[in-house]
């Protein structure tokens, strides 16, 4: 059928089964925000930034599992997509980014609201196209979504020049793409299975560390099984937290520089790591050099890249978590695999005991933003929620204390750590999943960033709920500089009180609350979730809490400041069930 | 340079618009320099061969090519073995050559097969081919005559015959 790019365009989209796309127009792009008007099948998601477009194509995609959708103008609606883009990067989060273009005839003069977007996001992008003549819209457009959504996802971004989208082409989707250079893998060795499973029935002290990669493969279901076969303790890193339930007994928390002490104990103590798309990131590993060192390392990761990047390893397994833990789960019953951790697990129990998680008491009204965590949690425990969270102490305490009992319904920024991506994320997870509760947990400075999204759940009635844990502070950075520079709050001090974030909702149309004592937390937080549209809870949170335990930058994960005092595995040894283990 | 070795990669990549700059940016990014980096067609239209040269110790070579991999338009990489593959590289000088010492250049220029391509009245252009060791020695030697400009292409590479796998 003839028609032109931009009606391509959107059939293509169609044919990619994509309902919702989040977007701004602009002079370049009219000609395709004209043909979306027609479509049945597609929503459009009109942000208040351009940031806020791919943060929520972020957030839809990370409880969706679909790729997320942007749509901006050229020039400054291209770049204003950066930051979102460098965030999905990082994240391994399919998102397809489409940018106007001025015309082909005039790139390259500095023409109008022109930049060159593809080479600018050419380092955060897994791929990205320039499309140069509107006869390769089709396959482009296959081509990215392909690429996007297969093997380790990425977001991948499609310039399109004006006249591409006006010029006349003759339309048929493709069903297959040609890429010979592209062919991620999928099964595991057979060999490094069966070697991966002769690990795990000799270890005394297993441990599955488990990551985002877990997530965007969809194999959690194959994680509970391994690990409630070998009754194998399970640590989930911040990217792949809910990829296995947190109420579960052999679930053993958060790893790294804010993990539970319990936990980087264990791993400090492990003879086998069994990491599954996981990237041995510097905030879980610390000190590289003193990490598991006594530990031999089976890594699972679809991208080759990874593995041995950080950490050498003893059993490589390119491949996706879904089918290798599959294979290494049914290895392990053809051979009639029998647990043995018993031990291990009440190694690790007590040390759970000795050292929970913990946070001082609030003397008089002080809120705790620990304690609002938990509130959050246990008003929430028993409907489907979605927990977005901002960057910095809040983060972390949502980290902690909230308890992820199901996958994909997490969306936090994980390797750029970008203040104001709760919001617009909490806005794509909502516009993803209409029934769910979407609740926000944010700081005062991250959610300024980006605010000017409560318009956009508004208008959309996308009913997000946005806890403030506002300590009036950019709260991490103080507490970097507490710990590091002698208390001296450089730029760092933002006051509780400006802006008056209850007003500021209501200039939106949005419910307005303000928590100033412990009292008043369950009221309004649940008049927030039964509330029918978005939601802002000002939460005065005590101002100068610390997240505790912490590793220091650079540090051995085992030596943490702050939390129940212990010190560094080595001298947690010394009962007798260790002894046991440890022959 | 220590602990680190010369490495030349020969990079099979699909002949499209960009590639060069993902390739050259993938190098930069991650802190490596590249020595030379030729490039240009091949027997297939659609594929074009890059010919990188870098020092670098084994595992971070490993790390940047496991990256280059994951490159959409990148085909085949091949960390060629400097004792089984085939290297040249051309070099141009324009070397001072006053009447005095031009016959004892063009002397000099035959030991190394090179060529005198163009003349001109206090000088000449030498054209030369080889490894880059032969290339380097030959660079050694005019120096003395005094280099007024100097063009290489950086080495093209191939794996010996013996290395076909079909
Ligand atoms: C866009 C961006 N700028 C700067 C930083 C550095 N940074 C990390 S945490 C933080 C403070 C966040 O403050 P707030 O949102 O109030 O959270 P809190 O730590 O107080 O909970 C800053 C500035 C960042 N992560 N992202
Ligand atoms: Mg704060």
């Amino acid at each position: 059928m003839t028609m032109n790019g931009a009606e391509a365009l959107v059939g293509a989209l169609e044919e990619e089964g994509v309902d919702v796309m989040f977007g701004y127009p602009g002079g370049v792009v009219l000609p395709i925000y004209d043909a979306i008007m027609d479509s049945k099948q597609l929503d459009h998601i009109l942000v208040r930034h351009e940031q806020g477009a791919t943060h929520a194509a972020d957030g839809y995609a990370r409880v969706t599992g679909r790729p997320g959708v942007v749509l901006v103008t050229s020039g400054p609606g291209a770049t204003n997509t950066v930051t979102g883009i460098a965030n999905a990067h990082m994240d391994s989060i399919p998102m397809v980014v489409f940018t106007g273009q001025v015309a082909t005839h005039v790139i390259g003069t500095d023409a109008f609201q022109e930049s060159d977007i593809t080479g600018i996001t050419l380092p955060i992008t897994k791929h990205n196209y320039l499309v140069k003549d509107v006869r390769e819209l089709p396959e482009v457009v296959k081509e990215a979504f392909h690429v996007a959504t297969t093997g380790r996802p990425g977001p991948v971004l499609v310039d399109l020049p004006v006249d591409v989208a006006k010029g006349a082409i003759d339309f048929r989707y493709p069903e297959q793409v040609n890429l010979p250079g592209y062919r991620p893998t999928y099964k595991g060795h057979a060999k490094q299975v069966k070697q991966a499973a002769d690990l795990l029935m000799r270890a005394k002290k297993p441990l599955l560390y488990a990551g985002g990669g877990v997530l965007s493969s969809g194999a959690w279901k194959e994680l509970k099984e391994l690990a409630e076969l070998m009754q194998l303790p399970v640590t989930t890193t911040m990217m792949g937290k809910g990829a296995f339930p947190e109420e579960h007994h052999l679930y053993i928390g958060m790893p790294g520089m804010h993990g539970a002490k319990y936990t980087n104990y264990a791993i400090t103590e492990t003879d086998l790591l069994f990491a599954v798309g996981v990237r041995f990131d510097d905030r879980v590993t610390g000190k590289l050099a003193s990490f598991a060192t006594k530990s031999k390392v089976v890594h699972i990761d679809i991208d080759p890249a990874e593995i041995g990047k950080n950490r050498p390893v003893d059993v490589p397994i390119v491949g996706d978590a879904k089918h290798v833990l599959g294979a290494v789960v049914d290895e392990l019953r053809k051979r009639s695999a029998e647990p043995r951790t018993e031990k291990w697990m009440r190694v690790i129990d007590d040390w759970r005991d000795r050292f929970p998680l913990h946070y001082p008491e609030g003397e008089g009204d002080e809120v705790m933003p620990e304690h609002v965590v938990e509130r959050i949690n246990a008003l929430t425990r028993d409907r489907d929620t979605v927990i977005a969270t901002e960057v910095g102490q809040n983060q972390m305490w949502a980290c902690q204390y909230y308890r992820l009992q199901n996958p994909r319904r997490w969306a936090s920024s994980g390797g750029l750590g970008t203040m104001g991506f709760g919001l617009p994320a909490a806005i794509g997870a909502q516009a993803g999943l209409k029934d769910s509760l979407v609740v926000d947990i944010a700081g005062d400075g991250s959610f300024q960033m980006v605010s000017q999204e409560l318009a956009t759940a508004r208008v959309h009635d996308l009913p997000v709920k946005v806890v403030i844990l506002n300590n009036g502070y950019l709260g991490m950075v103080r507490q970097w500089q507490e710990l590091f520079y002698d208390r001296r709050y450089s730029q760092s001090v933002l006051g509780q009180d400006v802006p008056d974030f209850v007003k500021l909702a209501e200039a939106y149309d949005c419910l307005g609350l303000r928590v100033t004592s412990p009292e008043q937390l369950d009221g309004a937080l649940t008049a927030a979730f039964e509330h029918e549209g978005p939601a802002v809870v000002d939460c005065r949170v005590t101002r100068e809490e610390n997240v505790f335990p912490m590793v220091a930058p650079g540090g051995s994960i085992d030596e943490m400041l702050g939390g129940i005092p212990g010190g560094p595995v080595s001298e947690m040894l010394d009962d007798e069930l260790l002894e046991e283990v440890w022959e | 340079m220590t602990g680190t070795t010369r490495h030349t990669l020969s990079v099979l990549v699909e002949n499209k618009p960009g590639v060069l700059q993902r390739v050259s940016g993938l190098f930069a990014r991650r802190g490596f320099n590249i020595d030379s980096l030729a490039v240009g067609p091949t027997e297939d239209p659609n594929l074009s061969r890059m010919t990188i040269v870098v020092h670098a110790e084994n595992t971070p070579l490993e790390q940047i090519s496991k990256q280059l991999h994951k490159l959409v338009n990148i085909i085949k990489i091949q960390d060629l073995d400097p004792a089984d593959m085939v290297d040249r590289e051309l070099v141009l000088f324009k070397v001072n050559a006053p009447a005095a010492v031009r016959a004892e250049l063009i002397e000099l220029a035959n030991i190394f097969r090179a060529r005198i391509i163009d003349v001109g009245r206090n000088s000449l252009t030498i054209e030369a081919t080889g490894t880059t060791d032969k290339l380097q020695a030959m660079e050694d030697l005019l120096r003395g005559y005094g280099i007024r400009e100097l063009a290489r292409t950086g080495k093209i590479a191939l794996a010996r015959g013996s290395k076909e796998n079909g």
